[in-house]
């Protein structure tokens, strides 16, 4: 058995809080009614679903209307990006997305390109960054959406969201940010950024998996994915999950409370730790992402001569829990888009690391990191052909 | 998603490092894929007397080259070359299916490493 446990892939998905939890359970059995029931049963759960739905537009300052619960990330980013093809079709078909998305956002644009849309695909620096002066470039008078994440899961740099809404807006065209690994962790606010669209996922904020959310601007028109009873205002038709939405409310609470107890500061204290650990601790180590705007908990690097996924293996013997965007963690034979659009050398990408911070990290853990990942990496460049220049 | 097998050997690999003086040195894979294997043997009376490997690569890549490393020591030249991927899997207890590749290498290095000895040796 390891020393210790220590779980550093929240960027995966995060434990259910205990709170969230306990919100949750009553609706799992004794409150079990159908929000769309008139009688007593009906209007608890109709209540409850109000109540975590306005929690969730606090969160992002929405209004509670303009909050559109799905069954996921996935599929609000489905919804986003489909939904507005369809219903502005007559308009255009020119879609623009960045090259480190998300597959649920780069696999709708690449599968509505199959339907004879087109796709402007727009790079990023090294440190993961579109350039407004590209996006600003690529918009035509056929473009209809500008689909970006606000925050990338790989690397943790955030994109300067405000510029490119700003950007397309300017156009006339609708934006789209992914902002599940954003919201719940730094200050978001739609009203703010005056953006259309907005993906939240709950399981990446301590809330339960299979429920997400779409922020849709009052007044932005989509066609929706899932027809049906016509529930969340027509745009996602199906009996509420109310165990899954009150959790997602819960968290989002949760969200709030913790962003102003001053979370971001306490999890960016931990993560510069780490970050700086690493480099004076391991030689050839290479931070990813961008060295200032990148999320609060996220740590990514890639080591020379090593690979990731016995990185991985190794780590997790010792108790602690990461992920690599190494092609044999991918299943695949490519390493992360992400990386290599950031262009980092295929071989390099193979031995990346990404540990990510959540609210229950301690320094104690990043130190014990930081004991036992520099004996993973030493070990396996021991065994590596590799760099052996270096001993 | 590994066998126990596979873990113990990617935990604990036998035969890792290099061989001084090595009478041949075999090395497949590339960097860009994520996999290299490179061989190292030392041979006496046509025999494999020693061996060794470094291994770039992924958990299953690891414990294919210690494997197979483990599988043809002592054995002659001609006995080793006849060791297949398909042996080193069994001996393993499987590999999942994209790891299949992995097996493939190590068979592929022992035979880099036998004919770089043979090459040096004069031996056709």
């Amino acid at each position: 058995m390891p020393a210790r446990k220590v779980y550093l892939d929240h960027s995966a998905t995060t434990p259910l809080a205990a709170e969230v939890y306990e919100a949750m359970k009553p609706f799992l059995q004794e409150r079990f009614g159908n929000p769309n029931s008139l009688h007593s049963w009906g209007r608890e759960a109709k209540k409850a679903v109000d109540e975590s739905r306005a929690s969730i537009a606090r969160l992002i300052n929405a209004e509670p209307r303009e909050v559109i619960i799905t069954g996921g990330g996935s599929e609000a980013d489905n919804l986003a990006i489909k939904g507005t093809a369809f219903a502005l079709q007559g308009r255009g078909r020119h879609i623009i997305t960045s090259a480190i998305e998300h597959h649920a956002v780069i696999d709708t644009c690449k599968w509505l390109e199959k339907q004879g849309f087109e796709l402007t695909v727009l790079p990023v620096d090294e440190t993961g960054m579109v350039s407004i002066a590209d996006l600003d470039a690529a918009i035509r008078k056929e473009t209809i959406l500008v689909t970006i994440m606000y925050a990338n899961n790989e690397v943790g740099t955030i994109q300067p969201v405000r510029e490119i809404v700003r950007t397309a807006r300017a156009k006339g065209v609708r934006v789209h940010l992914d902002g599940v690994q954003a919201v719940g962790h730094i200050p978001v606010d739609v009203k703010d950024l005056d953006v259309d669209l907005m993906t939240l996922s709950a399981h990446k904020m301590y809330g339960p998996k299979g429920v997400g959310a779409l922020y849709v601007k009052r007044g932005v028109k989509l066609d929706p994915l899932v027809h049906g009873g016509g529930q969340e205002f027509g745009l996602r038709s199906g009996t509420e999950n109310t165990a899954g939405i009150v959790g997602f409310g819960a968290a989002a609470e949760l969200a709030n409370r913790r962003l102003e107890e001053g979370a971001v500061e306490e999890e960016s204290r931990l993560k510069d730790l780490l970050i700086n650990g690493i480099t004076e601790k391991i030689p050839n180590a290479h931070i990813t992402g961008h060295p200032v705007e990148r999320l609060p908990f996220h740590a990514s690097v890639c080591f020379d001569y090593i690979e990731g996924e016995s990185m991985l293996l190794r780590l997790d013997a010792a108790g602690i829990g990461a992920s690599s965007g190494s092609a044999c963690t991918s299943g695949s034979l490519e390493p992360s888009h992400v990386l290599l659009a950031m262009g980092i050398p295929h071989e390099l990408a193979h031995g990346s690391l990404r540990l990510t911070l959540g609210k229950d990290t301690t320094e104690e853990d990043i130190l014990y990191v930081l004991e036992i990942l520099p004996k993973v990496v030493s070990d396996l460049r021991a065994l590596s052909p590799l760099g052996k220049e270096l001993s | 998603m590994y066998s126990e097998k596979v873990i113990e050997l990617f935990m604990n690999p036998k035969n890792a490092g290099r061989i001084d003086n090595p009478d041949g040195v075999g090395q497949v894979g590339n960097p860009q894929c994520g996999d290299i294997m490179k061989i190292y043997i030392k041979v006496k009376d046509d025999r494999i007397e020693d061996i060794s490997f470094e291994t770039f690569g992924c958990a299953s890549a690891i414990a294919s080259s210690s494997m197979v490393t483990e599988m043809v020591k002592g054995k002659t030249l001609d006995e080793a070359l006849k060791v297949s991927n398909k042996d080193v899997m069994e001996e393993l207890g499987g590999l999942p299916p994209q790891k299949i590749h992995c097996s493939l290498l190590a068979e592929e290095g022992i035979k880099a490493a036998i004919e770089d000895y043979r090459k040096k040796a004069g031996i056709k």
